[in-house]
């Protein structure tokens, strides 16, 4: 076929894009995995949960803003990721910045810490559980944000995925929150941004493959 | 001074031709389309004649890959950023693709990331391809494959295809659709 047949081809399939279509993908992805996590950790699963003293504690708020933080700003990393030739700029560094900020909190409160104490900050009594939970109620917001950025064109199919994860992990975490009894900065720092890392390097991993174009 | 703005309004007349026929295109004009196709054929060739001194005989299957990803993606194209950011990330993406594949990296004698670029080198003059896209077409399946053939080749229209194919009218349309994202495809996997 000559390049001037393909053309010909291609301009009689014209119709009028819908150039929304990825934003609705995106709230999809997010509106359903959040819904999807909620419905996983009202389940036997997570007995224990959502006991009215525990919206006093200012810990779950400090969770709950991690999660929210890392989910919106690797949503928008994302949707940058996903359309050729944006440049990613301010939006890669962003997620970045939750990370940073659970890593300080808990270094200002293992270092005020009395030292024999430290340890129980870090390993508190979940820690086994935590990262595997966080991952799994990422699931579904992961397969949507895969799901949305397959019907776009990233560029770069590696940072889309890792964008993809991170967001799935914020949602994972902040649900997670909801039902986690710890209450210390240092086993946030620790075991949640495993949590989280899991899905990124997942998304990372899978974005090579899938999000080809 | 002046022949410096000079030079920057030449460069930025492209961008601003592309850019009007690329937003009625997604509007759904089919002449605007046809144009922005043609044009960036034009363009693209150049580009990559440029990056492939060492593959010439595969520039003119690039193009066509090109032109198909623009084609499956062009939704993706937000009209506030620069129309050659999008069609430079686009060759950029599909030619780094293809030379992965052939895994000769050296053919890359200069560099890929000079954005004005795509639009400076035109090249009107198209070499023959060493794919044929009809022959792939053989590879899609009858639903995808029909209606590419009847409505885009032959120029039959929807109504008259899905009378021929016994598929319905929805059929046939997301048969094109389907089919030629699945072309792309099938070029990604060969070669």
């Amino acid at each position: 076929m000559k390049t001037e047949q393909l053309i010909a081809l291609l301009a009689r399939e014209a119709e009028p894009v819908d150039r929304r279509a990825p934003v609705r993908a995106f709230a999809l992805a997010v509106a359903v995995g959040v819904t999807a996590a909620v419905a996983l950790i009202r389940t036997p699963l997570a007995s224990d949960l959502l006991v009215p003293a525990y919206f006093a504690e200012p810990m779950l708020w400090v969770k709950l803003a991690f999660g929210i933080t890392l989910a919106l700003s690797s949503l928008w990393a994302a949707a940058r990721l996903a359309r050729p030739g944006v440049q990613l700029s301010i939006a890669g560094a962003l997620p970045f910045l939750p990370l940073a900020a659970v890593w300080l909190l808990a270094a200002i409160v293992l270092a005020t810490a009395p030292p024999g104490q430290r340890e129980a900050l870090i390993w508190g009594r979940t820690w086994s559980t935590c990262p595997a939970t966080i991952a799994l109620l990422s699931l579904p917001t992961f397969v949507g944000a895969l799901l949305a950025l397959r019907k776009m064109a990233p560029t770069r199919p590696m940072w889309a995925g890792a964008a993809a994860g991170a967001l799935a992990g914020g949602v994972g975490a902040a649900v997670y929150a909801l039902q986690c009894p710890e209450l210390a900065a240092p086993f946030l720092a620790v075991w949640y941004v495993l949590g989280v890392a899991i899905p990124v390097m997942v998304g990372a991993v899978l974005g090579r493959y899938l999000l080809r174009w | 001074m002046k022949g410096e703005r000079a030079l920057r309004d030449n460069q930025d007349e492209p961008e601003r031709r592309l850019h009007a026929l690329l937003v009625r295109a997604q509007q759904g004009d089919a002449d605007a389309y046809h144009r922005f196709l043609a044009e960036l054929a034009v363009f693209v060739r150049g580009f990559l004649r440029r990056r492939m001194t060492r593959l010439p005989d595969d520039v003119e299957d690039l193009v066509q890959e090109i032109l198909l990803a623009v084609h499956n993606q062009r939704h993706t194209y937000d009209p506030d950023q620069p129309v050659t950011a999008w069609l430079h990330a686009i060759a950029r993406y599909k030619l780094i693709d293809l030379l992965r594949r052939r895994a000769r990296t050296d053919v890359l004698t200069d560099s890929l990331d000079d954005v004005d670029e795509v639009l400076l080198a035109a090249d009107e003059v198209p070499a023959g391809t060493r794919r044929d896209l009809l022959k792939l077409l053989d590879g899609l399946p009858d639903k995808q494959r029909l209606p590419i053939v009847h409505v885009k080749l032959e120029g039959l229209s929807v109504a008259e295809t899905a009378r021929i194919t016994g598929l319905s009218e929805s059929a046939v349309k997301v048969g094109i659709h389907r089919g030629l994202k699945a072309l792309a495809a099938l070029i990604r996997s060969q070669s």
